[in-house]
């Protein structure tokens, strides 16, 4: 068998059989577990209930309204159908000039308006999966880096690495002081890639961050642009949660640094990377864009999306949901305002057992600090519980390391792409597993005391406190209360 | 301070397959508006059927509308869709369609099927999974000129080619094949295997019975891979009947050997059902490992569920496939044989094809010399002088100048005609042309009788006369 499979391994690529596809990373593990035991609310209500996978599912009523009142959005409708030949023959990887117009309309719109984008800068991509490897394979070389700061989302590790050869080189952030990126992470990051004989190409920035579910102020933000600019490297600023910005808050782009301080770096350094799978959860649809200001990006990365392009249908569509500024500003106002409703609702009940996250106003998930369940601060003692939290809690979330963060105990935790009741579910179980959990240590003090008092009695007890003990540390308090992280 | 893919010029389109594109763009044939634009003839799309499908979907409104047997929205569902997998409606049709058009001769495994953004992007994608950077793929000549990008753009995977010739109708033979092996040999390159298109493009052929047992004898023999593109299946409206590879492993009692395994099968509906924009490609494979790998790797390239979904009701209607493919192929030979004919009256002769979009021409005879260069010469004049836009052999790697693919199945009948009667014009007023310069040259010759050439080249262009005034 051994021999076969050595075999077949020679017939077939490195690329094709290393695991630089990164499925083989805990991240993925939890996702089978989902998959071979789902939650449904009346079919498997004790199934595992998937809080590891960042969707928007918050505002399709919005869009299903809209496609009603709008079947000429389908080119295969009676009413959009006299334009289905020239839909099903466009091949053009320009795209269509009505989908780029749209796509820029809606950018600029998701930015509160600040910033015009310019549709001929718009290049399309399968998804910002395809926007990542095609940015990878334009701006470095093989064996050349990148840099991004931890935490960081596990696809990048695919995305960027691998059939490209690009190196990623971790900044690392820390729990200390919010894992905000600091010049200092950043010069020790780089230092590191000169020691190991990685050219840094690029620094990669996704903001809002995934999974902290915070963005950069507008300081931090021009601090990496002069850093990059001082390198002259590339800054990739991965804006895919943009729209996810809570009420009350404001995001700050790229694009508005350069339009604000024109002067701060050189213009054909900065690259966007977009996609409506978070903001519209269209993850289906494979719509990603690459937005760069450097025209010779903008020229190849245009050929190179021939290997992504997005459907004509798709285009189609999107250009006219999204030319329509009525229904786009009502819909990024209510996915805003039902986002902050959910993160408050989950941000409040899990207060109440003392389990708090780090405080943030983006994306579609918490960054959740569990470290005071871990038996000890280390990765083992994080797989250890993540495995309890899967089989014994019943949900799926995403283990900190598999984000590469630096420090065991942090958990990401997606809170939108589940409807209200299943949500009730979630917070339940979590509420039953730390009082259950609180119960269980009281019983096993008091029943250490009794065993100590019975002793000299040689009565034997038999305590079902390995579970405890596995995840507990002496030194958490789960009596105090919970001292929630400062932004 | 960018990479060296970008600065390279391996994206391919610096060649003439795709400038020719860029002056059709320029200045394109509009029967109202443009009526002396150019004539796109190097675009191999088929847009002879699209009324049925456009009948079909006014028949059937609720797929495009998102909806489901029941009448049910499934937006959400589909929004949300993201898995590698496919959607398995999709796949089930999709394989039931390939065996279709191989008149179910065999039979396709879901489980074997990766869906690719369009075949573009499944070539790169199997060059990822079974070449390594500067491991080579053998690719008989003439081929389809977005190979060099597909291919070896980003993967740094190296093409060879076979050299086909028109003294055998281009077919591939084992010499041929050997010669290509020594040679990537020579260039210090390992060969991991041989990709074929078939029905070829741009010969419009399909392989025989004897190039298939070559190949698998071939690939076997060398232990290394064999790609079908079979993107122009669904395109064959004369004899000989396709055969797919598959059938030929099947039929040679190879389905699950370690040959079959390294066999993979690239389809797509974009040239069968003229769907270019909606990027439905597909790899087809017999390895496990393989399948695992591209099902990964599609990841940078997924279809659209939105577009999965209408193509599975599209292609489960069983009534409407059956009668498509009979109705398309008809239409197909319909206008072959009226290129075919058209060019047969100016002297202008083709390579005999029973499939595709297109038509391999001979046009050696027009060349100014049996050079490249006459041919850009010839190309240049056609373009730009009869308004035509066809793509010169050169760009498609052909060994020997002189052939040019012209496309048929893009643009109305009245269109065609037209076409056919600029190059009448072009190759009446070519020949005029020819004589008054022989003419010419004679009157020269008798005014220096002083200086006379050779007898042997005054009989030579009276002979050239004579051969010319047949031709017409």
């Amino acid at each position: 068998m051994e021999v076969g499979l050595n075999n077949t391994h020679k017939f077939l690529s490195k690329i094709a059989t290393n695991d630089g596809h990164g499925e083989n990373s805990p991240y993925f593990d939890g996702w089978k577990a989902y998959d071979t035991n789902p939650y449904h609310p009346e079919t498997n209500p004790s199934g595992v209930i998937q809080m590891g996978l960042a969707e928007n599912q918050l505002c399709f009523d919005l869009v299903h309204e809209w496609l009603l009142n709008h079947p000429e959005a389908s080119v295969c409708t009676p009413q959009g159908g006299f334009d289905f030949k020239e839909i099903a023959l466009f091949q053009d990887y320009h795209g269509l000039p009505e989908f780029r117009a749209a796509i820029a309309n809606f950018m600029s719109r998701v930015r509160g308006s600040r910033v015009k984008f310019d549709p001929n800068r718009i290049v399309m991509s399968g998804g910002a999966t395809g926007a990542h490897e095609t940015l990878a394979f334009c701006l470095a070389n093989r064996g050349e880096g990148f840099l991004v700061p931890t935490p960081y989302y596990p696809g990048f590790d695919r995305d960027l690495k691998w059939r490209t050869g690009v190196e990623l080189i971790p900044v690392v952030c820390e729990s200390s002081n919010n894992f905000k990126v600091t010049i200092e992470a950043l010069e020790d990051a780089y230092e590191k890639a000169k020691e190991s004989n990685i050219k840094v190409k690029g620094l990669l920035i996704t903001n809002p961050s995934n999974p902290l579910g915070t963005f950069f102020d507008k300081e931090t933000l021009k601090t990496l642009v002069r850093f990059i600019n001082e390198k002259n490297i590339h800054l990739v600023c991965d804006e895919i949660y943009a729209g996810t910005v809570t009420n009350g808050s404001e995001f700050v782009s790229i694009a508005e640094i350069l339009e604000e301080v024109p002067t701060i770096c050189d213009h054909s350094l900065i690259h966007i990377v977009y996609s409506l799978s978070k903001d519209m959860g269209f993850p289906g649809f494979r719509v990603g864009i690459i937005y760069s200001y450097n025209d010779t990006v903008v020229n190849i990365s245009r050929k190179m999306s021939s290997f992504g392009l997005v459907s004509t249908q798709t285009q189609h569509m999107i250009a006219s949901m999204l030319s329509q500024n009525d229904f786009v500003d009502n819909f990024i106002q209510e996915s805003r305002t039902r986002l902050a409703h959910r993160h408050d609702m989950f941000t409040r009940e899990l207060a109440e057992v003392g389990i708090g996250s780090l405080e943030s106003n983006a994306g579609l998930f918490f960054w959740m600090d569990l470290r005071r369940f871990l038996k000890e601060p280390t990765f083992e003692s994080e797989m250890t519980f993540w495995r309890i939290i899967i089989n014994e809690i019943k949900l799926n979330v995403s283990p900190g390391s598999s984000f590469h963060c630096n420090e065991p105990g942090w958990f990401r935790v997606c809170f939108a792409n589940m409807d209200d009741a299943t949500v009730m579910v979630a917070i339940e179980r979590i509420k039953s597993f730390v009082l259950e959990t609180r119960m269980l240590e009281i019983k096993t003090k008091a029943l250490a005391k009794a065993k100590k008092q019975c002793w000299q009695n040689n009565l034997t007890l038999k305590l079902s406190s390995r579970r405890l003990e596995d995840i507990m540390s002496p030194h958490s308090p789960l009596n105090s209360p919970m001292l929630r992280a400062q932004n | 301070m960018l990479s060296s893919k970008v600065t390279c010029n391996s994206h391919g389109q610096d060649s003439s397959y795709f400038l020719g594109w860029e002056e059709y763009e320029k200045n394109p044939y509009d029967e109202v508006k443009n009526p002396n634009g150019i004539i796109q003839m190097g675009l191999a799309e088929n847009q002879l059927s699209f009324d049925l499908l456009e009948s079909w979907l006014e028949n059937n409104p609720q797929p495009a509308a998102f909806k489901d047997h029941n009448n049910q929205s499934i937006f959400k569902e589909l929004a949300l869709f993201q898995d590698y997998h496919g959607l398995p409606a999709f796949k089930n049709a999709l394989v039931k369609f390939m065996s279709e058009i191989r008149g179910n001769t065999v039979s396709f495994d879901t489980n074997n099927l990766v869906l690719t953004a369009g075949a573009t992007s499944a070539n790169e994608t199997l060059m990822f999974c079974l070449a390594n950077p500067g491991d080579a793929f053998l690719i008989p000549t003439p081929y389809y000129p977005g190979f060099d990008r597909d291919l070896k753009w980003r993967t740094g995977a190296e093409i060879v080619p076979i050299h086909c010739s028109s003294l055998n109708g281009f077919r591939i033979t084992k010499s041929a094949l050997e010669e290509a092996y020594k040679q990537a040999e020579k260039q210090n390159l390992k060969v991991k295997g041989v990709l074929v298109t078939n029905p070829s493009n741009p010969l419009g052929t399909s392989l025989s019975l004897h190039e298939l047992d070559l190949l698998v004898n071939f690939i076997s023999s060398k232990n290394i891979h064999l790609i079908s593109d079979e993107i122009y299946s669904g395109t064959v409206f004369s004899y000989p009947c396709f055969t797919s590879i598959m059938e030929v492993l099947k039929n040679r009692n190879l389905m699950n050997t370690e040959i079959a395994k390294r066999v993979h099968i690239v389809y797509s509906l974009s040239k069968d059902l003229g769907l270019p924009g909606f990027r439905i490609g597909a790899i087809y494979s017999n390895d496990e490992l393989v399948v695992s790998a591209a099902t990964k790797m599609s990841s940078f390239g997924l279809i659209s569920s939105q577009t999965q979904h209408l193509l599975s009701e599209i292609l489960s209607d069983k009534k409407f496939t059956k009668s498509y493919l009979l109705e398309n192929r008809r239409r197909l030979k319909e206008r072959h044989e009226m290129l075919v004919k058209g060019l047969q009256k100016t002297g202008i002769r083709c390579l005999q094809s029973n499939a595709g979009l297109f038509c391999w021409v001979d046009m050696r005879h027009l060349l100014s010399s049996n050079t490249f260069e006459g041919e850009m010469e010839l190309w240049k004049k056609i373009v730009y002088e009869v308004g035509l836009n066809i793509s010169p052999g050169s760009s498609c790697h052909c060994s020997e100048p002189g052939w040019f693919r012209v496309c048929f199945a893009n643009m109305s009948e009245e269109t065609l005609i037209l076409a056919m009667q600029r190059v009448q014009s072009f190759v009446d007023c070519m020949a005029k042309k020819s004589m008054q310069s022989r003419h010419q040259q004679l009157l020269q010759r008798n005014s220096r009788r002083s200086k006379s050439l050779p007898k042997w080249v005054f009989e030579l262009s009276f002979n050239q006369r004579e051969i010319t005034a047949d031709e017409r």
